[in-house]
């Protein structure tokens, strides 16, 4: 973890307005911010980690344990939710026996709730590492999960 | 309609996407594309192409806003005309690959229209831009989104793109300011301040280091206008700001987006450097002695965000909270510099009324909203999708004109504008015209441009409180009225739905939807409370059945609904008692089935899994359904029926 974060950090140095931008880069780095890099980041910006966290945590994109293997974000935007996407998280929370926040117990899955992804025009919409699934159904649903459950 | 007035390109529009020399095959890949299946289809048509042998340019094209029919792909067809078709699948790509490049059928059965301007016509195959969705648009912000590609500045450079700023840069700043100012922009964002006062403020600061900010945090829930002309069309952002910074003064730019559009932020950045490359950004911008450069500052998730002083703490790596103005940004912003911020589609129109001049853009629109709107229309509309229509169209004309009314037959509730900060506007105000103060004197705000219909399946209180969960969500916790405000008032909505309302509590709401309103610090929580009193105002009747009758007219909320199986529609399958997640039915082969009232969860599961054909299982809000006690055989319930008709009948 700890080259990583210094290549990171390196590449900013001198610069002004990074934090948020670190913290960006270290999750893609690293999957989450542990709080070591907290505290590196924090040494390296000449900020306590208290500061940090408090940035941090205001934003919704940053997580503080590890992901899951897959992030399965589900949209509740308002054209998702005019159209059914309340019963698209009831059916994955269901699925998987976690809810939205929370991280399967054999890690492989993550489920977030997220405010829109702006494809408002095929509603509802799922999100699997990335791969938008639009026209969600309780059935597509269960069927795009097995797909994952049973890979190796 | 002049030619003028129509949305299809020039006759030489689509010169981009057409060759001489091979045929050239466009897929609409943006993000909403790509969700309906269009990379799929771009593999196929790629391995096909290869398997076949066939020379053939293949294009990735943005968004041309009929999302409902994605994905979509065109085809020219050397001394063809270019001709959309929609809805593809790789097995309709293969088929139209046979049939159409290799022999000469255009298979007019899956065309969506002739994307050529003029009078192209072929095989009874019809114009696209006079298609209904297509019509009654006309394309500014989007003129080239869907028509050339996004990632080749040569296409942009093709629709007289940076031509724009070539002229600007022949102007004094103060001309290009006085020619915003005189076309009659207002900042697209939401707020509608007249763009060309905005710039002239911050170019009246003192001060030698000047920033401009393009505001892509698209944070609204069912708005994607921005998103679409970024992935289709990033030169017209990118052109606008240099522009604008030309105007104010400014040496230095950002574009902040939301991390949840990948592919707007990987397209802006691949036309950052295209435009860098061909000096149209850095330094001694075009031989002019003007320098400016851009960077893209990633947002990390807060909607409060798109506030403008929330946006640049967050630039400046802060938590994202407003600041009270004055200072305004004009005076002192970004790192305390005077600074301006505008939104992408405002940046998207200046090129253009830069070229064709404030006079031939303020024809479009009305006294005091001139110029064109994008709108992101969906919900429970027949056709979905981004549009741009000129101030002064009414909401008719939008929804059911270029919508298409309501789909599956059902009634029109309300529509729903503004996003969170927006409000629900009843079908009696329907031939409204969409204009930034009719839509405030109508309690809600045309915002940033989502435009989302809900028909009768949508229970109104509980929409209300999806807005207010998600402004309590986001609220930054700065203020007071703001943060405590939107919680009370989720709070009594909580109740209200539970079916646990008080009469009083809609004075209440209305109570606290006031202070929120006008004690917050910013705009998030100053329109926050819009949703509840345009509901209150426009749907009293619904939250009076919620409150009073205990009912839920649109039969949504969980605790007033009620799924009886109704016996004489059961077959005695057991669908339903196999997939009740809670074991709340009772039943068995051949027997009628029965829901435990006390066990059941109202998940709706058996509702959706009983055979359409049979539909026994039935979903009432307020009212009681005679069912037998406990599962009994379809036989004894048939008989027991028969003799009680008999009883009544004597012979």
């Amino acid at each position: 973890m700890r080259a990583d974060l210094e290549k990171i950090l390196k590449s900013y140095e001198g610069k002004k307005g990074v934090l948020i931008p670190i913290l960006q880069e270290a999750q893609r780095k690293l999957g989450y911010l542990p709080p070591d890099a907290i505290k590196e980041i924090a040494h390296f910006l000449e900020m306590s980690p208290s500061e940090v966290y408090g940035v941090a945590t205001f934003y919704a994109q940053f997580l503080f344990s590890p992901p899951g293997e897959h992030i399965i974000k589900v949209c509740l935007g308002t054209a998702c939710f005019v159209r059914g996407g309340r019963k698209i998280l009831e059916t994955v929370t269901t699925e998987l026996g976690i809810d939205p926040g929370e991280t399967t117990k054999d890690c492989k899955f993550t489920l977030e709730r997220v405010a829109c992804f702006g494809c408002c025009a095929l509603a509802p919409i799922m999100v699997v590492d990335g791969t938008v699934y639009s026209k969600m159904t309780p059935a597509k649903v269960k069927k795009i999960l097995k797909l994952y459950k049973e890979e190796r | 309609m002049t030619p003028e007035e129509s949305s299809a390109p020039p006759e030489d529009g689509l010169k981009a996407l057409k060759r001489d020399d091979k045929p050239v095959i466009c897929v609409g890949s943006a993000t909403c594309g790509r969700s309906a299946g269009a990379l799929q289809v771009l593999e196929t048509i790629k391995k096909e192409l290869s398997n076949r042998r066939i020379d053939a340019e293949i294009i990735q094209v943005g968004c041309l806003g009929l999302c409902y029919v994605e994905p979509l792909i065109y085809i020219s067809k050397p001394g063809h005309p270019c001709v959309c078709y929609r809805k593809m699948t790789p097995e309709l790509a293969k088929e139209l690959i046979n049939d159409y490049l290799v022999n000469d059928d255009p298979r007019p059965d899956l065309a969506l229209g002739i994307m050529d301007g003029g009078k192209m016509e072929m095989d009874n195959i019809p114009s696209i831009w006079e298609h209904p969705m297509l019509k009654p648009q006309i394309r500014i912000v989007l003129r080239n989104c869907g028509l050339i590609d996004p990632e080749n500045i040569d296409h942009y450079l093709a629709t007289d793109g940076y031509l724009a700023l070539r002229k600007a840069l022949q102007m004094k700043p103060e001309e290009v300011i006085d020619e915003i100012k005189c076309s009659g922009l207002r900042g697209r964002g939401g707020a509608g301040f007249p763009t060309g006062i905005k710039w002239e403020f911050c170019r009246n600061s003192p001060g030698n280091e000047k920033y401009l900010i393009c505001n892509a945090d698209e944070g609204d829930p069912g708005a994607f206008m921005d998103r679409s002309v970024l992935e289709g069309d990033p030169h017209s952002v990118l052109e606008g700001m240099v522009i604008t910074a030309y105007a104010i003064g400014a040496s230095t730019g950002y574009i902040y987006c939301r991390a949840e559009y990948p592919l707007a932020l990987e397209r802006v950045s691949i036309a950052i450097q295209r435009a860098r490359e061909h000096g149209f950004l850095g330094k001694d911008i075009l031989g002019s002695g003007f320098n400016f450069d851009v960077s893209i500052k990633q947002g990390a998730g807060a909607f409060v965000c798109g506030e403008e002083t929330a946006l640049m703490a967050s630039i400046e790596g802060k938590r994202g909270m407003p600041r009270s103005r004055p200072p305004f940004p004009a005076v002192s912003g970004l790192w305390g510099k005077p600074t301006n911020i505008n939104n992408v589609e405002t940046f998207a129109n200046v090129p253009v009324i830069i070229s064709k001049g404030a006079r031939w853009y303020n024809r479009y629109g009305t006294e005091k909203s001139k110029g064109t709107k994008t709108f992101a229309l969906a919900g429970k509309v027949k056709r979905t999708g981004l549009i741009e229509v000129p101030f002064g169209s009414t909401l008719r004309d939008v929804i059911y004109g270029i919508g298409g009314g309501i789909a599956d037959d059902k009634q029109f509730k309300a529509v729903q504008t503004g996003g969170p900060s927006g409000g629900c506007l009843p079908a009696k105000l329907l031939d409204l015209p969409i204009e930034y103060e009719t839509m405030e004197n109508a309690g809600s705000i045309i915002g940033s441009g989502g435009m989302i219909v809900t028909d009768e399946d949508t229970c109104i209180v509980d929409f209300a409180k999806f807005f207010i969960t998600f402004t309590q969500q986001e609220s930054c916790g700065k203020c007071v009225p703001c943060r405590v405000g939107t919680k009370q008032m989720l709070n009594v909505l909580e109740r209200i739905t539970n079916g646990e309302g008080k009469l009083e509590d809609m004075d209440q709401l209305q109570r606290l939807a006031m202070t929120v309103k006008n004690g917050s610090l910013c705009a998030l929580g100053g329109t926050a409370p819009n949703p509840v009193l345009t509901t209150l105002q426009y749907f009293r009747d619904e939250y009076e059945a919620h409150i009073i009758d205990k009912r839920c007219p649109a039969k949504v909320c969980k605790a007033l609904i009620n799924y009886y199986i109704d016996p004489d529609r059961c077959v005695g399958c057991g669908i339903c008692l196999k997939n009740c997640p809670v074991d709340a039915i009772e039943g068995g082969s051949r027997m009628i089935h029965v829901i435990d009232q006390g066990k059941c969860t109202k998940c709706g599961t058996c509702f959706d899994v009983c055979p359409p054909k049979v539909k026994a299982v039935i979903k009432v809000s307020g009212e009681k359904v005679a069912v037998p006690e406990n599962p009994m055989s379809i036989v004894d319930y048939k008989k027991s029926k028969k003799s009680k008709e008999s009883e009544g009948v004597s012979e």
